[in-house]
């Protein structure tokens, strides 16, 4: 394919002249003439000078900062400010300049990254010899030159290495978080170049190649050089991002530099999230604008009518002014009441929205128990802005390797010759549990055994090292069947580099005990076994596909003997063997049924001796259909299939996928919370499902396990409706999607699937290929209505584009919160696409984690995170905003009902300091305490509890119901809040028969009712009384007083004569036994109904917090529940270990390619299911498949 | 039925002690602290029985005996209130309401005759009262310059912008500036006794003391002029509707006048309701045990100069004692047996509820 691809390319490359990108190396003048941009990156939005307009700007794009700047220049006109300017000024400047500190926070450390990467160093080869220059000062065209463990500085071309065939490793796991090594392979005639200075000064290549684009799996260019051209592919680019492994040297072009690198492409925009309540509040603020401007419309109308009737006669003391006749007055009133009435749209909502969260998260960050000490990884909230989203989660999609298992394969158990190893039996013949203490197998009599592999069964080293023959083999076997590759930096420091940590865990047992798999060349394998070393001829490599299930080798031993050792599915070898082993191969199936039932995940081996001349013949019809040009595939694979026949069996490996700490825990706590759980894996659909049981997902008692794996559209709609009819028969045949709009000005269509009943549990398997004719428009409804009736679903075999769609189909008709969790890079598209994306910062690289808006280093963690951080964190914002709206409009309606007392005039109730600073200061803090510190039962009991949860997903706490009612609460508080001192104070005087009716002392009055009856709310919502939050409430209450006997003092007015005129007045009227009374009797006129109506609605219907908390009270805390081991599994599962991929057989006897070393491309990967080609697009593809369809 | 609940404790146990025996080991680790852990200790109140319930009996029993004590002091405060606006025919101030103009030089009095049943003793207050005067309108209320009435020189000679129309009166600036200064109460309201033998007493009636002492010692201060009010304003003009200037407002007391004439600072308080009384004079309580208004027949002698007609108001004038929760107010005392019965009646009622329903609480298991 490639070879067709380049010569395609070659054709093509020079049709392209437009939007093409030209270099020639060494040659700077000619490059910097395209105007390239070199390697310099940033990141960063501001400079200083640009800070301040730019981020002015960005804010004033915010509705609501908006709003109170065209507030302020409506109070600077005269005829209509009812309030001083400083009124809203005051509060915008503060909720203004706390942005601009958040954002020129986080710029600066963006600044301080960018010159951290800038200022790397590399060398770079100017004017003939090597210079060490700064990342940022290497320009498109220059040749680097790059050390082992380096990062590459830019997209390179690579031209030669210290490797032979020019190879070059590199881990990308930065890139793409895969951590195993690709490889990478200069062009021959580059590759001659090798580190020679004056050469590669004097190379001369010229390249034409794509723009940049952000396609990781793709590049097409050509080269020009010496008028030769080369054609270049993804296979000699070396992109910014990884890193140099195993390879002393490379040089390379470089190709695109800084912000044109695909690592910075596809860094991209990472979508804005916003949280549900978000959007709940931009309706609602929306709404309020409404209902503000209702309010002022029927203040001017009554204006209108009260200036017809009584202002217009009033005129004899109080003369309009000139050219203002009613109908202007009431257009006038309208305006100053939208001003006197904002406050309910308080300007600290949202600022005091952003520092719940940002106190959320902190807390998040802060949390001992989500802290993992192994690799010192405390939980991280990287999204500050999203926290209360995390007590809604209706769905959770995982990924499977890294999230749910550990990515570790130990090898765990064996069956050698009808003898299991590997348990451990007390003296009663009990099998013991092994755990960390249990003493380990001492492998120190092989100096060559890796120190971190563990075995406690001593019986198994006893039986290699007395030399019996069949364990001797078997592990003979393990060393030298398998395409591993082995590294030896230091003598006797091994290092593999195996395809799949199955292989690698074979390799490592074998080396363990004493079969050590040391190098290896394309023709022979060197084995230390017992300490001898001993070199094998390697003859054939039967690779390992899909359908094979099974890889087999065949040597020939140091005395000649031809042998073909195979390991593979435990199925696929027992057909294959010999009569003579039946007795065998029952105690052996038995022993594989026990580590299936284990969850382990199970290799059968087998060997077979081989004749000479059969092997000549055989090797011959070989050679021919490897080099047939039609059908070779099928040729080859009857070949194999006809040598792997009539083995004799050895035995059987297990070894264990391992599962993270208390993963199936953590899923039966979420399940309980009512939160579905959907496994999305690459993985086969074995081993998914093996996983699925064993993280208890999938369970005996359930009903049924539905698979869907039809490879036509027809197939998969049948599939999908039978097990949909099986659980539901009743169900319609289409399902129901109600619409409705939604969204700002309900422009939003919303479609949404409704959830069915079903009687028992279900799970559903569907796999890659089905699910993506399932995911088509006219299947997608039928799929989400199968799968959300189903208690669990595991999607194998996915694509990262598709594990993105999926999440997105969810997103779309179920209108649920979603939160994808995931460690690899093929996780960081549903990561970006749901709700809330998790990242386990494990293993694999870092992209996720980077991508994601909370990380912790286990999926334990998870549960800790949702079932007390985010139902916390939501319970918290839904107090905070029906509190803060409560108190808003109770602060705002009083004005109104003040309006039929003043002529509609727009005179405020209060005070204007107090309106300034009634949110800022008096009542700031306590309600922060609300909503930093509540808790309605503590961590223990909400884990105790996971039901507590599911109000949150049911938006119980904050809805346009409950906005209502908050509304109708303060239209209650507000009236008494008024009427009250209306009443007791209209027509009485002091108690030395001087005035107390005055407007200032009504004023004083008003403010400090209105601030009383808050506080006394805020006492009934608060359920957890910190010490803080005392403080908080007394010393607001204190600086209220202090506060406002400093401004109303004589002192301050004769200062500032202008700006405080109520001098006098608190020490004038509260210093009435009336005015005491009053407020007394008003708090408690507002508080009594909400106690008397709480307690009958708990006495009448508690809700599960109501109990929780009552129970809590009776009891300290919750008896820590014994940690329940699983129940073992009954029925047999087949998981038989090896990752899906082909094998590296065509890398590991690349003699092949020597052979064709004539031909001028040198192709290392044109058998087309070489790994390289099968793996790579798999799990790049995604990244950019995903930015293109979120593009639009 | 329990959750089985991984215990993520468990491993915080397991190496807190580790990490923080080596001092050195600088790692991420939070800090155990009860904030940062969100373990502060917490009084976590709850609305149970045991509390609601005695707290509704509570405040009933505390506020009944409250609200009667109020009501009995209310109920022993003596009022009397009478209208002398002028509406119907049959009143005496009709004519003078009637034939009222800005311009006339002869003040018209009227008289009105009434009876007190009662004798008022001790301190007795008198006030004004107006009804439907919009005293509390944005435009009114603003309307006026606290730097010119604190006596600075500046604003006196260049008074704030909100004074507007009363802000100049041609080139010179009004003192004091505003609409409410310029609609000062100037009714002059003389009481009295009429005794047994048909002789008009006059009622003393005190003029000073009236003001708040904040007003009267900080807030109004007259302008510095070595002591001489006239030459002090002598830059500005008199408000439009008065008929003397500032400095002549009190012609008995040459301390009572300018901006800390007393009736004026009372008037300067504006009203926060349009429906407002203000002190117009305080009646000394006489020694001995004579009540200070004995109860009889009374005249009110008003020279009527303030129009209200006009815009529908009243005028009235108010006799009151006063106890030491102020005036005759009986709302206080009402609402308070009013909240307090029902405070008793809603805890009866949520006894009976909380009896019926409790059983279902008690039982502890949750359903999970």
């Amino acid at each position: 394919m490639g070879s067709v691809v380049s010569r395609f390319n070659r054709v093509r490359g020079k049709g392209k002249s437009e939007e093409e990108r030209r270099l020639r190396a060494n040659d700077r003048s000619f490059n910097l003439s395209h105007g390239y941009a070199n390697n310099a990156i940033r990141t960063s939005k501001y400079s200083i000078f640009t800070f301040l307009p730019l981020n002015l700007f960005e804010q004033f794009r915010r509705l609501a900062n908006a709003y109170f700047l065209f507030l302020l220049i409506l109070q600077l006109i005269p005829q209509i400010s009812s309030l001083s300017w400083f009124t809203t000024a005051v509060p915008l400047v503060f909720v203004l300049s706390i942005s601009a500190v958040k954002d020129a926070n986080d710029d600066i450390n963006r600044h301080k990254c960018d010159r951290q990467v800038n200022n790397r160093k590399v060398d770079v080869l100017m004017d003939g010899q090597l210079k060490n220059e700064k990342w940022m000062n290497v320009q498109v065209g220059d040749i680097v030159k790059l050390e082992n463990n380096e990062f590459v500085t830019a997209d390179l071309l690579l031209l030669s290495s210290s490797e032979p065939l020019n190879l070059v490793y590199v881990e990308t796991a930065e890139l793409d978080g895969e951590t195993n090594l690709k490889v990478k392979q200069a062009l021959t005639a580059t590759g001659e170049l090798e580190d020679n200075i004056e050469a590669l000064a004097a190379f001369n290549g010229e390249v034409r190649c794509e723009p940049p684009n952000n396609r990781l799996d793709k590049f097409k260019g050509t080269l020009t050089m010496n008028d030769d051209i080369y054609a270049l592919d993804n296979d000699k680019m070396l992109l910014r991002g990884c890193t140099l492994r195993n390879t002393e040297w490379c040089f390379g072009l470089v190709i695109f530099g800084g912000p044109d690198t695909k690592l910075m492409q596809n860094s991209g925009k990472s979508v804005f999230k916003r949280t549900s309540i978000d959007h709940l509040m931009n309706i609602l603020v929306l709404c309020i604008f409404g209902f503000l401007g209702f309010m002022c419309a029927i203040m001017a109308i009554l204006n209108a009518f009260w200036e017809a009737s009584e202002g217009s006669l009033f005129t004899v003391f109080l003369p309009r002014e000139a050219g203002i006749d009613a109908h202007l007055s009431s257009f006038l009133t309208f305006w100053s009441y939208v001003i006197v009435l904002n406050t309910v749209v308080p300007i600290s909502l949202y600022v005091s929205m952003e520092v719940i969260r940002l106190g959320n998260s902190f807390f998040i960050n802060w949390d001992r128990k989500m802290y993992y000490p192994k690799n010192d990884t405390p939980a991280q909230a990287r999204t500050t802005t999203l926290s209360e989203e995390l007590g809604q989660i209706k769905y959770i999609f995982s990924d499977k390797t890294g999230t749910l298992t550990q990515n570790i394969m130990t090898f765990n158990k064996c069956s050698i010759n009808g003898k299991t190893y590997g348990d451990l039996y007390d003296f009663s013949g009990q099998r013991v549990e092994i755990t960390e203490r249990t003493e380990r197998v001492d492998f120190s009599w092989n100096n060559l055994a890796d120190p971190k592999f563990s075995f406690h069964d001593h019986s198994l080293v006893e039986m290699v090292r007395s030399g019996n023959p069949e364990n001797q083999e078997f592990f003979r076997l393990l060393s030298l069947c398998h395409t591993v590759m082995p590294e030896e930096k230091k003598e006797g420091e091994l290092n593999y580099q195996a395809q799949s940590p199955d292989e690698g865990a074979l390799v490592t047992a074998a080396r363990n005990f004493g079969f050590v798999f040391r190098s290896r060349t394309p023709e022979t394998i060197t084995v230390i076994e017992m300490g001898k070393q001993v070199i094998y001829e390697l003859l054939a490599v039967l690779d390992f596909n899909n359908v094979r299930k099974r890889m087999s080798v065949i040597v020939r031993g140091p005395e000649g003997k031809l042998t073909l050792y195979c390991k593979g599915a435990d199925t696929i070898i027992l057909e294959r063997l010999d009569p003579s082993c039946n007795k065998l191969m029952k105690l052996t199936t038995n022993h594989l049924n026990e580590y299936a039932g284990d969850g382990l995940r199970t290799l059968a081996l087998a060997y077979k001796d081989l004749d000479e001349s059969y092997m000549k013949d055989w090797t011959q019809r070989h050679h021919e259909a490897s080099i047939a040009m039609e059908e070779r595939e099928e040729k080859l694979d009857e070949l194999y299939e006809e040598i792997e026949k009539d083995m004799m069996l050895l035995g059987a490996t297990a070894v264990e996928d391992k599962l993270q700490d208390g993963v199936p825990q953590t899923i039966e706590q979420l399940a309980k919370a009512d939160i579905k759980i959907w496994v999305l894996t690459g993985d086969k659909q074995e081993t998914a499902e093996n996983i699925g049981y064993s993280c208890n997902m999938l369970r005996e008692e359930m009903k049924d396990v539905f698979f869907v794996s039809a490879n036509t559209a027809e197939g998969v709609k049948e599939e999908l409706l039978n097990a949909r009819r099986k659980m539901c028969p009743k169900a319609a045949e289409e399902p129901s999607v109600t619409t409705s709009r939604g969204g700002l000005f309900w422009v939003e269509k919303m479609e949404t699937v409704q959830d069915e009943k079903v009687d028992g549990e279900y799970g559903l398997i569907i796999n890659g290929h089905s699910l993506a004719f399932a995911l088509e428009k006219n299947l997608r409804l039928e799929l989400l209505r199968t799968a959300c009736m189903c208690q669990t679903v595991i999607c194998c075999r996915v694509t990262p584009l598709q594990k993105a769609q999926v999440v997105q189909l969810v997103k779309k008709y179920k209108q649920a919160v979603t939160l994808a969790i995931g460690d690899g890079a093929n996780d960081v598209s549903m990561i970006k696409a749901a709700h809330i994306g998790v990242g386990i910062s494990g293993q694999e690289g870092m992209q996720a984690v980077l991508s994601s808006d909370f990380s912790f280093a286990q999926f334990r963690y998870l549960q800790r995170l949702l079932l007390v951080h985010g139902r916390w964190s939501y319970i918290r914002m839904c107090k905070f905003l029906g509190y803060f709206f409560y108190k808003n409009f109770t602060f705002t309606l009083m004005h109104f009902w003040y309006a039929f007392f003043c002529g509609f005039s727009a005179q405020t109730v209060y005070d204007e300091w107090f309106i300034t600073f009634y949110n800022t200061i008096y009542t700031a803090l306590p309600v922060l305490g609300l909503s930093l510190f509540e808790q309605d039962v503590n961590d223990r009991w909400s884990l105790q509890h996971p039901q507590l949860y599911t109000p949150g997903q049911k938006n119980q706490y904050f809805n346009k119901k409950a906005f209502v009612r908050c509304v109708m609460h303060s239209c209650y508080s507000s009236l008494i809040l008024f009427f009250i001192p209306w009443a007791s104070m209209h027509d009485t005087v002091r108690d030395d028969g001087k005035d107390i009716a005055d407007y200032q002392s009504f004023a004083l009055l008003a403010q400090t009712c209105l601030l009383i009856v808050v506080f006394a709310q805020l006492f009934l919502d608060t359920y957890y009384w910190t010490a803080i939050n005392q403080l908080f409430v007394w010393a607001s209450i204190a600086v209220y007083f202090a506060i406002t006997f400093t401004m109303y003092s004589s002192g301050m007015f004769l200062i500032f004569t202008s700006a405080f005129p109520f001098t006098g007045t608190a020490r004038n009227s509260l210093n009435q036994p009336n005015v005491w009374l009053t407020i007394f009797l008003s708090s408690l006129l507002c508080v009594l109904p909400v106690v008397a109506f709480r307690f009958i609605l708990i006495q009448l219907r508690p809700t599960i917090n109501d109990e929780v908390r009552a129970k809590a009270r009776k009891e300290a805390l919750p008896a820590p529940a014994p940690r329940r081991t699983l129940k073992k599994r009954i029925t047999r599962r087949s998981g038989y270990a090896f990752s899906h991929s082909q094998g590296y057989g065509a890398l590991v006897m690349s003699q092949k390619f020597l052979l064709k070393g004539h031909m001028r491309r040198l192709a290392l990967f044109d058998h087309r299911d070489s790994p390289m080609v099968q793996n790579q697009p798999q799990h790049y593809r995604t990244i950019t498949e995903e930015s293109e369809s979120q593009s639009p | 039925m329990m959750a089985s609940s991984y215990n993520a404790k468990e491993e915080d146990g397991h190496h807190s002690g580790a990490s923080s025996g080596t001092g050195l080991s600088k790692n991420k680790k939070p800090d155990n602290t009860a904030f940062k852990q969100q373990r502060l200790p917490a009084w976590q109140p709850i609305l149970t029985a045991g509390s609601v319930l005695p707290a509704f009996f509570v405040i009933g029993l505390i506020f009944i005996p409250i609200g009667i004590g109020l009501y009995v002091t209310s109920n022993n405060i003596k009022e009397f209130e009478i209208d002398y606006t002028g509406v119907s025919s049959d009143s005496p101030c009709y004519n003078c309401a009637k034939n009222f103009t800005w311009n006339t030089t002869e003040p018209c009095v009227c008289t009105v005759n009434f009876t007190l049943l009662q004798p008022f003793e001790s301190n007795v207050f008198m006030y004004y009262g107006l009804s439907n005067f919009y005293q509390n309108h944005r435009r009114y209320v603003k309307s006026r310059d606290d730097r010119q009435l604190n006596g600075d020189l500046s604003a006196l000679t260049d008074p704030s912008k909100e004074c507007e129309p009363y802000r100049k009166s041609g080139d010179v600036s009004i003192a004091p500036c505003g609409a409410i200064a310029n609609s000062l109460f100037n009714d002059t309201l003389v009481l009295y006794y009429v005794d047994s033998n048909n002789s008009k007493i006059e009622v003393p009636l005190v003029k000073k003391g009236i003001a708040w002492w904040t007003d009267k010692h900080v807030k109004f201060r007259n302008p510095a002029g070595n002591g001489n009010l006239t030459l002090a304003f002598r830059d500005t003009a008199k408000p439009v509707n008065w008929a003397k200037p500032v400095y002549e407002l009190d012609p008995s007391d040459p301390d009572n006048n300018g901006f800390i004439n007393e009736d004026f600072i009372v008037w300067m308080r504006t009203a926060a309701l349009p429906t407002f009384r203000k002190l117009y004079r305080i009646i000394q309580k006489k020694s001995g045990t004579t009540p200070t208004l004995p109860n009889g027949n009374y005249m009110l002698n008003i020279t009527y100069n303030y129009p209200v007609l006009s815009f529908d108001g009243r005028k009235r004038m108010i006799l009151s004692t006063i106890s030491w929760m102020g005036g005759k107010n009986p709302f206080l005392g009402i609402a308070y047996i009013t909240v307090g019965s029902i405070c008793f009646f809603l805890g009866v009622v949520l006894l009976i509820i909380h009896h019926k329903y409790d059983n279902r609480n008690t039982s502890a298991d949750i359903p999970s």
